[in-house]
């Protein structure tokens, strides 16, 4: 067995705890995760069952954690988990499992299966067997900043083009105001308007916010390769960035895995609380609209749906807060089917989106979303997170499905009530 | 009456259930000890508003969830039919009553012997459309092993004997009751090191994600 295996089956061995050993000892092999799994009811490959995909963690844990399973390994009648399992499950751990977590749901023993993909990835990334496109963008964002290579010139020259469209000056580094304001560099390159949205929102609220020029990136590669030390490296950027500023809200952007990165993971990375809150971007909107700061007019007559992010729904429990924004700009909002909690992904998440080689699998998978779309027949479909988008934008281009995507943010921002721009209030 | 069988039934019901309980006893601490002394991760986020509880997700993850019902309703259905059927006859059963009485002191009203009749029947067929769609369907088939298999056989014995037992199918009475028996004892034995041990670790597991995902706000 080779040196970096045997790293791996220490990451395994590190990723081994009693939820993950209660999750084995409960599953009945029943089968029903797979009929929650858009890879498996969009291709029918039994591989694709969501339990299948973690087997190797289950083979270590039954030969290293239980009495039964070290007896088996010590008379050889079963056998260990070595290079040529890894390698064979690595298209089953990344391509094919979005980490939607729709199975979680759906298991009638209650176990989080998306949570033991996320355990096995941990194994995996450090036997070297994670996807190139997912290592490249990882190694980027530690590296450079960012998963896509958008570097602080690339953010400054979009915050030139913003400050030109709308005329209001963009903050950065502008220590204790009310929010940080993360960005994916999704939103810095291909969707821009989301800067220009919350720049025009924070100024009709009268809050005070800013960027941060060393942490302006949200998403978080670490979390989807499974590679937590890198996965901490990257909160740490920004847990400093937020503490330096003294702010009190950092804003998580439209960005699913983002959320899941920063809310949910971080804490336990870094190994500490923050000194900071986290919204995402869609809470913040509706405490907004509860307290009379987010002012709309008019409706857009166009039908509309929603697509909610998996990270952001189903696992980050942002469900209403998208429903009550839609109300405020959607005259014609119809749900999907299986809409919120049970939404299925769009088959771009989890950093699937960046495995080249998943393209073909990723667009079968889309098929779901297809009928979905179909049933609902939506004329614009808004999300809330920009990876979401590009992969709905592809998936919608191959499946020969004209139907715009615009991200909320943008949509509620279009319909600002524009009155002459407050004096920003100094009472926080 | 067949000493064999006479000696055999007296050993069931004597030292072998009182070596059956003892090693089922072992056996379940021994593994709840090897999975749960493991320890939960840490977790160290602020909690959302909460939705659901763990305690919620414990009960209600009982009921199937609308999508997937739709897609394979035969699994939710048989899954439903022999935990219930299997549930009724070992507890609903007059003898069986009797031999908790024993046991515990208590005892409840017994269901009449031709309902027993028709549920065993009704849960040894559904045992057997189990089987069945495990070896044919390709899912199951891929996840099947031999703790599967295993466990089916283990499940459906006492069932078998215990018709047979019930009806008189064959002429040595006291020596089918003892298969009965040790077989009701061989499933107890074995269940902690199966994937029957879900009867037990099930709760725990509903609990662990009903919580995580309560405490991010989400109702699961």
């Amino acid at each position: 067995m080779s040196a970096t295996t045997e790293r791996g089956l220490n990451a395994l061995r590190g990723a081994i705890n009693s939820h993950v050993a209660s999750y084995f000892a409960s599953c009945v092999h029943c089968g029903l995760c797979a009929e929650a799994c858009l890879f498996y009811t969009e291709t029918g490959d039994p591989r694709y069952t969501p339990i299948y995909k973690v087997e190797p963690l289950r083979r270590l844990w039954q030969q290293e954690y239980t009495l039964l399973g070290r007896i088996g390994r010590w008379l050889r009648l079963t056998k260990p988990v070595d290079d040529a399992m890894l390698e064979k499950w690595q298209a089953l751990v990344y391509n094919s499992c979005t980490l939607c977590g729709r199975c979680s749901m759906v298991c009638p023993v209650g176990n989080d299966i998306a949570y033991l993909i996320r355990q096995l990835r941990e194994g995996m990334s450090a036997a070297g067997y994670a996807p190139t496109g997912m290592v490249d963008a990882t190694r980027r964002t530690v590296e450079v900043g960012s998963p896509m290579g958008v570097r602080l010139p690339a953010l400054q020259a979009q915050m030139r083009h913003v400050e030109a469209e709308t005329g209001i000056a963009i903050p950065i580094d502008q220590p204790d105001v009310e929010y940080l304001v993360l960005l994916s560099s999704m939103e810095v390159i291909n969707f821009p308007e989301y800067l220009a949205a919350i720049a025009r929102i924070m100024q009709q609220a009268g809050k005070r916010w800013t960027l941060c020029s060393t942490a302006f990136e949200a998403t978080n590669a670490g979390i989807q390769i499974g590679q937590s030390d890198l996965a901490r490296t990257i909160v740490q950027r920004i847990v400093d960035g937020a503490e330096q500023l003294r702010v009190k809200t950092v804003i998580s952007p439209e960005c699913g895995h983002a959320f899941t990165a920063l809310r949910w993971e971080g804490p336990n990375l870094i190994g500490r609380p923050y000194r900071f809150e986290v919204l995402h971007i869609l809470e913040l909107l509706d405490q907004l609209r509860r307290d009379g700061l987010l002012r709309t007019e008019g409706m857009a007559s166009a039908r509309m749906s929603f697509h909610d992010p998996c990270q952001i729904a189903r696992r980050g429990g942002v469900i209403e807060p998208q429903r009550n924004l839609m109300k405020m700009v959607a005259a014609d909002f119809v749900e999907l089917p299986d809409a919120g909690r049970m939404n299925w992904c769009c088959g771009g998440g989890g950093g699937n989106s960046a495995i080249e080689e998943a393209h073909p699998l990723r667009m079968q998978a889309f098929n779901v979303k297809k009928r979905q779309l179909e049933a609902a027949a939506p004329e614009t479909l808004v999300t809330a997170c920009a990876n979401c988008r590009i992969t709905l934008e592809e998936g919608l281009e191959h499946h020969h499905l004209d139907l715009p995507v615009v991200g909320l943010t943008e949509l509620i921002a279009d319909h600002l009530i524009c009155d002459p721009a407050p004096e920003v209030s100094d009472d926080q | 009456m067949d000493t064999l069988s006479t000696d055999l039934l007296l050993w069931a019901r004597g030292p072998g259930f009182m070596l059956a309980a003892t090693l089922f006893l072992l056996g379940l601490c021994w593994r709840l000890l090897e999975i749960y002394s493991l320890g939960p991760p840490r977790d160290l986020a602020p909690p959302a508003q909460r939705r659901g509880s763990g305690l919620r997700t414990l009960l209600l993850r009982s009921m199937p969830e609308r999508s997937t019902l739709r897609r394979d309703p035969i699994t939710y259905l048989a899954g439903y039919l022999f935990h219930i059927g299997f549930a009724v006859t070992l507890l609903l059963f007059a003898p069986h009553i009797q031999l908790f009485h024993n046991l515990f002191g208590i005892s409840w009203p017994a269901l009449p012997s031709v309902v027993i009749d028709a549920v065993t029947v009704m849960t040894i067929l559904t045992l057997l459309l189990v089987a069945l769609r495990r070896w044919f369907n390709p899912v199951r088939r891929l996840l099947s092993g031999f703790d599967d298999w295993l466990s089916l056989l283990l499940t459906l014995l006492p069932l078998i004997t215990g018709y047979i037992t019930l009806h008189h199918l064959f002429a040595d009475y006291a020596f089918w009751l003892a298969l009965h028996i040790l077989s009701a004892e061989l499933l107890l034995v074995l269940l902690p090191f199966t994937k029957l041990l879900h009867m037990v670790t099930l709760f725990f597991s509903r609990w662990y994600t009903g919580e995580r995902y309560a405490k991010r706000g989400v109702k699961v």
